[in-house]
Parts: structure tokens; sequence; C-alpha cells
């Protein structure tokens, strides 16, 4: 029987649009990252790959902040979000859906304000550490805006729901007889965590990891509003070298010094994971 | 068996849910004993309380009323890892991310066994099970079949006191079910296990067990053997549940001794032992093949009832008839087909049936 073309054609949009509007500014962005020249006098194609060495030599400090302010509050994120998506998945009942519901209830505020609000919640004289600064219950020097704590919070606080989703999702399949089968086989209740829920809900923790690390590495937001000069990270860096000083080629070469230090990031950790045992774990 | 101690009691039993703010009751009271090294079957339809009751055992479910007891102890509020029984899931319950052999160990692993043993234990059962050589496959990479012998290996391993089984065979194919249904009673003949075994097919219960408890709408309605149940069922329930059977409505006419002459029709008269008063209204029951069907009225001391033949289907070792009765009832016979493959009767013709009156009882 002659094979049908029609999937082909029909994947065709999707080609395009990738094509169209991911290889293309990759490429363009990267063509940029190696122009030198200035605003004024016009971008010239010079192929300089100082360009990348020159912003890592000078922004190597945030560059490294931003990993580890990313590592830590998705460290934070998977602490705090797996029991909530246990809950929701295994207690949750028929009011699941209720609280998913109430889980993406933040999304429906934008992202800016969200954080913006936290900026007054945190302030030295806010609602909260005003109120009780003025019951005498914490010192008057006390301060968290504008310090790692705070970026790191925000963080925490904007990408949560990313951790939780997919780890919800994840242990949502796990079959409730196979947990029952652990308990018939003697296990404790820890051990038939340890064994077995934990184990088939890898591939969410996998998912999980990956949508929040990312975006939380490189978000310029969190900092801009909740930091100070001491938390900049690489996010703003290429939004201030990009929209400030308009040093394209710079912002570029930074862009991609992230791009490729994340990709490598996950590749480790992807491997240390054991990428068979998620995938074999996933293809269930 | 009736002196020891039982491998399994329940006594008054009762499970009760919560549903829609409304108190169900799953199991009404059930009370029974298991022998040891049993092989004993709940028997019922959906929704009759025997899961249930199985899952009480197992300790995954607390009655809300009742005592269990395993080998004399009370268990009742023992959690399911502390007790000496394993299951076997409906749906094998399988650990998909561990292979074979790492499922079969588990159990082992957490009572601590030295690894020596566990690999020798293992190693047996899955011999028994005809799985060896197949200890690194992953679950999803074998056949139905396959992965309910891992289940079956994965849970005897433990050497339980007591294996239960939920439906153990019901995903797999009719051919497969009963290759498997033979495999089961051979391991539990040479392991010895007090089996417990929950079903609501009647063949499967017929084939296997030792005695079988009968549930319907969360009672036993019949505990006995799987001959005694077929041969007396004890209610209309039971009658109808397992095999086929010719539920009969009739009205006592006279009292003779211990028996009673029954009457549907006219010329109709059927022995039954129970009733004891005249111008009662009795139920009755004969199964499809202790019943003679012949043209000429049969003479002697039998159940006789007459009637018109509504359909004769040739079925291979048998012809079945279904012949309709003065009263409206259609009564079922099953004629083997011993000497020859004609057929007694034809559609439409008046037909005499017969059967020796221990083979019908009043309900």
């Amino acid at each position: 029987m002659k094979r049908s073309r029609a999937p082909y054609w029909l994947a065709l949009p999707g080609w395009l649009w990738l094509a169209i509007f991911l290889v293309v500014p990759i490429a363009a962005m990267a063509s940029v990252s190696l122009t030198t020249g200035n605003l004024i006098d016009g971008f010239a194609q010079t192929l300089s790959v100082s360009n990348y060495s020159d912003a890592i030599a000078k922004y190597s400090t945030q560059l490294v902040r931003s990993l580890v302010y990313g590592g830590v509050a998705t460290l934070l994120m998977l602490i705090l979000g797996y029991p909530v998506a246990y809950w929701i998945a295994f207690k949750g009942g028929h009011r699941k859906s209720m609280f998913l519901f109430l889980l993406l209830l933040p999304f429906f505020v934008s992202f800016v304000l969200r954080t913006i609000s936290w900026g007054f919640l945190l302030a030295d004289d806010g609602i909260l550490f005003g109120t009780l600064k003025g019951w005498g219950l914490l010192p008057e020097d006390f301060h968290v805006l504008a310090t790692t704590v705070a970026v790191i919070g925000g963080l925490v606080y904007n990408f949560l729901p990313f951790m939780i989703l997919p780890i919800y999702v994840a242990l949502e399949r796990v079959d409730p007889r196979v947990i029952e089968a652990a308990y018939d086989l003697y296990a404790s209740r820890f051990d038939a965590f340890r064994r077995v829920v934990l184990p088939l809900s890898l591939p969410g923790v996998f998912a999980g990891v990956l949508m929040t690390f990312v975006p939380a590495s490189a978000d310029p937001v969190n900092a801009a509003v909740l930091g100070g000069t001491g938390n900049t990270m690489i996010g703003n860096i290429i939004q201030t070298e990009y929209l400030v000083n308009s040093n394209y080629p710079t912002a570029s070469a930074l862009s991609f010094t992230l791009m490729a230090v994340l990709l490598v990031g996950i590749f480790i950790y992807a491997r240390a994971l054991g990428t068979e045992n998620v995938m074999e774990a996933a293809a269930r | 068996m009736s002196e020891a101690i039982p491998a399994i009691e329940l006594d008054g039993v009762v499970k009760e849910y919560l549903s829609h703010g409304e108190t169900v009751q799953a199991v009404k009271g059930v009370s029974l004993a298991i022998g040891e090294g049993e092989f004993f079957s709940l028997l019922g339809p959906s929704g009759c309380g025997k899961t249930t009751t199985m899952r009480m055992v197992a300790g995954f479910e607390e009655p809300t009323k009742g005592v269990v007891r395993l080998h004399g102890q009370d268990v009742t509020d023992v959690p399911p890892n502390k007790r000496d029984v394993n299951m076997v899931f409906q749906s094998y319950a399988l650990f998909p991310h561990m292979s074979v052999w790492e499922n079969v160990a588990f159990g082992l692993r957490r009572r601590r066994v030295p690894d020596a043993e566990v690999k020798q234990r293992v190693g047996e059962i899955l011999e028994i099970v005809d799985l060896t050589g197949r200890e690194k496959r992953r679950p999803r990479e074998m056949s139905g079949g396959q992965q309910q012998r891992v289940a079956l290996a994965r849970a005897l391993v433990n050497r339980p006191r007591a294996l239960l089984l939920d439906e153990p065979l019901g995903a797999l194919d009719l051919k497969l079910r009963q290759a498997m249904q033979i495999e089961l009673k051979r391991i539990q003949r040479e392991v010895g296990i007090t089996f417990v075994y929950v079903t609501h097919d009647q063949s499967e219960a017929l084939t296997m067990s030792d005695r079988i408890a009968v549930m319907n709408d969360g009672l036993v309605e019949q505990l006995a053997t799987p001959r005694e149940i077929y041969e007396k069922p004890a209610s209309k329930f039971v009658a109808g549940f397992i095999g086929t059977s010719n539920l009969l409505t009739g009205t006592v006419a006279s009292v003779e001794g211990a028996g009673a002459v029954v009457r549907l029709g006219a010329e109709d008269r059927i022995l039954v032992s129970g009733p004891s008063t005249a111008g009662e209204t009795v139920d009755l029951t004969v199964r499809p093949e202790k019943i003679t069907i012949s043209t000429e009225q049969p003479e002697g001391d039998l159940s006789v009832v007459r009637g018109t033949v509504n359909e004769v289907v040739y079925l291979g070792t048998y012809n079945s008839y279904a012949v309709g009765l003065a009263d409206g009832a259609e009564i079922m016979v099953f004629q083997q087909n011993a000497n020859d493959s004609s057929v007694t009767a034809e559609r439409g013709d008046t037909v005499w049936l017969s059967w020796q009156p221990q083979h019908s009882y009043a309900l």
C-alpha cells in the first residue's frame, strides 16, 4: 500500500513555526554576538570571539550568582513543592481540580505585579515588618528587601507552581494498588515511599527541576524588584546591555553563554539522575 | 480441620462506608473460618462485598465491627505490612520500575533476609512459576500470563501463612485462564499454603476450590463444597448464580410423609421434600442436565411435567431444549449426545420432562 504523505504535510506549519521563530532569531543572535561597533557608527560582522571572553570576564560574578540563586531556589521549590504535589495527588479526593486551580490562581495576576506586591510585603516599614516592628517583635534595623533572601524568596514564590504541576502529574499516575502492594510486602510507610513512590515520581521531579531552574536562573525581574545592588543576576545584565546600553554584541554573547551553561548543566543533571531511569519510568 | 485453629477467621465482620453523606454497608456481617491449607473461594457478583472482605483480611480495610483472626490471633488493628498474609492483586500491581527479580525479592528484602537466602529463594520460586531466565525483564516487557506469574511469585516467595488472590485471572484470555487455573492448583498443592480466592467466575471457583462461600449483597448465602453448592443450592440466588438452573414456582397439592407433591399444571407432579402445608406456594429448582425428555409419559416414582418444545439447539456434546410449560415458565433441558446425535423432539412437539425426586429442592 502506498504510504500517505499527509502526516508530513500536516507537520509543516509546526516546522515553519520553529524555523521562523526559533532557528532564525537564534542564528541572527549568534551573528550579532560576533560583531563589533556601536549604535551610532553601526555594527560590523568581524567574527570577534573576544566578545565572549570579554563578557564572561566582566560578568562572571553575576553569571555564577545567577546559577547559585537559581539552584538554591530550585532546591527550595523541590522541598516545598513535592509535599504539596503529593498531598493533592493522594489526599486531594474529589477536590483535586479545585486545589490545582488555586495553585494556578496567582497566574491571573501579571508576573511583574506579583513580584512588586512582594516588594510591598517585604518593605522595611511595610504592612508586615512595619507592624511587627511597631509591636517591638522585630529589631528596628531588621530588613529583608534588597537581600539575597528576598530575591531567592521571590524566585521560589514565582516559579513554585511549575515545580508542583509536573510532580503532581507523575504522582497522579502512580497506581494506588502498587503502593498497597508495597505495604502488603512488609514495607513501612517510609520504605514504600522511598522504594516505590519516589522512583515512580522521578520523571515529574526531572521535568519540574528543568521548568524552574532554567527560567529562575535567567530571570531579571526578581533581582530588579526585590534585590539590591549586590544581587544583580545575569538576566539584569543582559537586559541593561541590550535595552539601556544598546551593546548588542555583549548582550548576545552573554545570552549564548547562559544558554550554553544551562544546556551543559541540564546534560550533567540528566546523566546524574539517570536518563535511562527517567525515560524508562516515563515510558511506562 | 474443624478441631485445629483456623488459618483465617472472620467473626461478625461488618464494613460500612460513607458515600455522599450516606452510610453504605459493603459487608453486612460475615463470619467464616478457613482451614489451614485450604483452597477457599469467595464467589459472587460485583458489588457483593467479596473484595472488601478480602481486603479486611489483608489489612487494607478496617472492619467497622467484628474481629479478624489469623491463626487464632486477633489482627483487626494490625497494619498490612505486619500481617503474615500476602496478596495477588487484580491488576498484578507489579512495581513497574523494577525487574522481575527485584519485584520478587522486594518482600524478603523488607524483612532483612540475608542476601544469599534471598538469591536462593527467589531462584526457587521463579522456577516454580516457570520464569527462570527472565529475571532481568521489566513487567511491561512481559505478557499478561507472565506478569500474573511474577505477581504470584512475589507473594509466594515470602512463604506467607495465607495467600489472598483478588480475581487474579480476570485479565487473561479464556485459554490462558484455564491453563492458569490448573497451574494455580498445582502450585497450591506444591507449597501447601492456604489460598483465599476472590472471583465472580463460578466455573473458576468450582474448578479450583475446596470450599466456596457464595456472597450476595454483603452476606454469605451459602458456604459449602463446590459439589454441594452445585447440587444443593441453598437459595434462589445461589441456584441462579451457579450454573444453569430452572426455577419453578408451584403450589403444594398434597403432603405425603416427608415429601410433598407440587403442581404447576393439571398433569404435572413434582415431588419435593421440605414444604409441609398444602396450598403453600413454593419455589423450586432443578438442573437442566438432570431432566430426561421423552415423548411418552414416563413410568415410576419421578417428578413429571408436561410442556411444548420452544427451541432445540445442537451444541456438540449435548442438545439443549427450551420447553414451555402450561403456566408460561420455560425449562432448559440438556440431553447428552451419547449414542446418536438425533433429537428426541422437534420444535412444537409436546413432551414429558421427568427427573429423580432428589434433584429438585424447595428454596
